[in-house]
């Protein structure tokens, strides 16, 4: 297709479209090349590469050996990496939770919002998430840090004597990522929120439920696929974070996505890395197959 | 039907959680104009800070960079992404449930695991690091979101008016440039916002495949944050901000004014 000469351009255009005006499964075949073509080479490609680096060595100098290795895995559960791959799973449930916690009440106030004002109120939950995700939690650094923010407003009610020394600490990386996936959890809960017909409220009233009765057994079961979507919205980007507790917890905080940045530009053992990389992909994979799998639904995920 | 509407108790705290949301921003913002270089107590108000940022040349540089960058990823990715919502919306097509399940990868590993898989790619390809490989990285990523809201949008989509042009004796092509696009565009046009800003605000795809010289903003913006902490981060952040919630408030006020 790509000669350049003049005489043949016309001809193999028109047999090209000849089969194309003809086929309609050619023409989809078409339509989807580029992207079957670009997403092979740069999404399935790389990780078919890494896969394999997985089962590499790390030579003396930091290069890439060809000799067959498992241990890459199996250091993965050594006590000082089983601790950071643990840590981090507890941030990822925690971020989590707090989200939910957080996030439910928000989004059933939107989803019990005036009409009118619900999709003002949906775009001012996001408007502040288009600005960058490095100037936000730069943000919270200005905030948590000793003798900041925080510490002025709560010395000044006299809730606290000294500084807190958040800066630098789980809690503070915590802060940083619920702040983060907050709206990654409001919105799915919202859309599953809003699609409960009022009158099965109505009807467990009219049955003798009493509202929290009701909340609990009609509203929060089909809230569920809600849940779900914002738990693999939140989840799997949390568990693969690693600027959050870069600026925000110091060197004392590491989750397993420090490990793979590490690993690839400081340490230089790719194939470690590599495994780590691995076992992170399996980890989010088979928690989201289970979900979807379980649930079976789908639009909460594309809102 | 008392629960009907938001009980002032949840008035009361969605609002706070929404002063929650808000705060970081602008205090980001009050700081901006602060004398004092530690960003600790408000000392007075200055513009030095936004004199400083428009004298950086690194900064200027890494915009510039960052525009080049998200400017041909989306164009790009829109096209692509577009081709691809077009197709598994409308033809069914040998590995149609491959295809679809390749265009969810990117949008379901983490994306540090992507990062380092493109690393890994272009250096065992011997791909000098760069705007190039950045680029090419952006798209990867663009490309399945674009798709998605595309599709989305297609949902719906009657195609009558296809055949009604074709009819009336309008090619494929012809049908295409003059009816279909210009129905389909509002989706287009919003798969292609999300791509430029995703693309904007990349921070760990774009750490991974970047080399010397190819500094964006957001890479710029992380080194500065982790070595010297000035109001100058919080000049830029003010003018990003701004920048960004102008755009967002003329896309919402023009979207009402078609519906």
């Amino acid at each position: 297709m790509i000669s350049g000469q003049v005489g043949e351009t016309p001809k193999s255009k028109f047999s090209l479209t000849k089969i194309l005006r003809e086929n309609s499964r050619a023409q989809g075949f078409f339509l989807i090349s580029p992207t079957n073509i670009y997403l092979f080479l740069l999404v399935v490609l790389p990780l078919i590469l890494v896969t394999g680096l997985s089962f590499l060595s790390r030579g003396t100098y930091g290069q890439v050996e060809f000799t067959l290795n498992f241990s890459n895995y199996t250091r993965l559960f050594d006590p000082l990496y089983g601790k950071v791959m643990l840590f981090s799973l507890g941030v990822g449930v925690g971020t989590t939770v707090i989200c939910i916690l957080i996030g439910y009440p928000l989004a059933y106030f939107l989803a019990h919002a005036p009409i009118k004002q619900r999709s003002l109120l949906l775009f001012l939950i996001l408007l502040p998430f288009w600005t960058n995700f490095i100037i936000r939690i730069f943000a919270w650094m200005i905030i948590l840090r000793s003798g900041g923010i925080l510490d002025s407003i709560l010395q000044w009610l006299h809730i606290t004597q000294g500084p807190l020394n958040l800066l630098y600490t789980p809690t503070a990386v915590m802060i940083g990522m619920v702040y983060e996936f907050l709206p990654f959890m409001v919105l799915p809960l919202y859309t599953s929120l809003e699609k409960i017909e009022n009158s099965l409220l109505e009807a467990a009233a009219d049955l003798g439920a009493p509202p929290y009765k009701a909340f609990l057994r009609v509203t929060l079961p089909l809230s569920v696929p809600g849940m779900i979507a914002g738990t693999i919205l939140t989840f799997i980007p949390a568990m693969g974070m690693f600027v959050v507790p870069d600026i925000l917890g110091g060197a004392k905080t590491i989750l397993i996505g420090n490990v793979i940045r590490n690993q690839f530009l400081t340490a230089r053992d790719w194939p470690f890395g590599a495994a780590a990389s691995m076992v992170l992909m399996l980890m989010t994979m088979i928690l989201t197959l289970y979900y979807t799998r379980k649930a079976g639904f789908g639009e909460e995920l594309l809102v | 039907m008392s629960e009907k509407k938001p009980s002032l108790w949840l008035r009361a705290y969605s609002i706070s959680v929404y002063g929650l949301i808000y705060a970081p921003i602008l205090i980001l913002i009050v700081f901006s104009f602060n004398t004092q270089k530690l960003n600790i107590r408000w000392e007075g108000f200055t513009l030095d800070w936004y004199k400083v940022l428009f004298n950086d040349s690194r900064i200027l540089l890494a915009t510039r960079n960052t525009l080049i960058i998200a400017f041909i990823s989306t164009l790009v990715a829109t096209i692509i992404g577009t081709m691809a919502a077009l197709a598994m919306h409308r033809y069914r097509f040998p590995l149609y449930n491959l295809s679809e399940t390749v265009m969810y990868i990117p949008i379901v590993i983490p994306e540090v695991v992507m990062g380092i898989s493109l690393l890994v790619f272009f250096v065992m390809i011997n791909f000098t690091l760069g705007l190039t490989t950045i680029t090419l990285s952006h798209i990867a990523f663009n490309i399945p979101f674009v798709a998605l809201v595309v599709r989305a949008r297609l949902h719906g989509y009657d195609k009558a008016i296809d055949e009604a042009a074709m009819d009336l004796g309008a090619n494929e092509l012809t049908t295409f440039w003059r009816v279909t696009l210009p129905t389909i565009m509002p989706g287009v046009l919003s798969g292609a916002m999300l791509a430029l800003t995703l693309s904007l605000d990349d921070y760990v795809i774009t750490y991974f495949t970047a080399g010397p010289g190819s500094t964006t903003l957001p890479l710029r913006v992380f080194s500065m944050v982790k070595t010297a902490v000035t109001p100058e981060i919080n000049a830029l952040s003010t003018i990003w901000v701004l920048i960004i919630f102008i755009l967002l408030v003329i896309g919402q006020i023009s979207q009402k004014k078609k519906a």
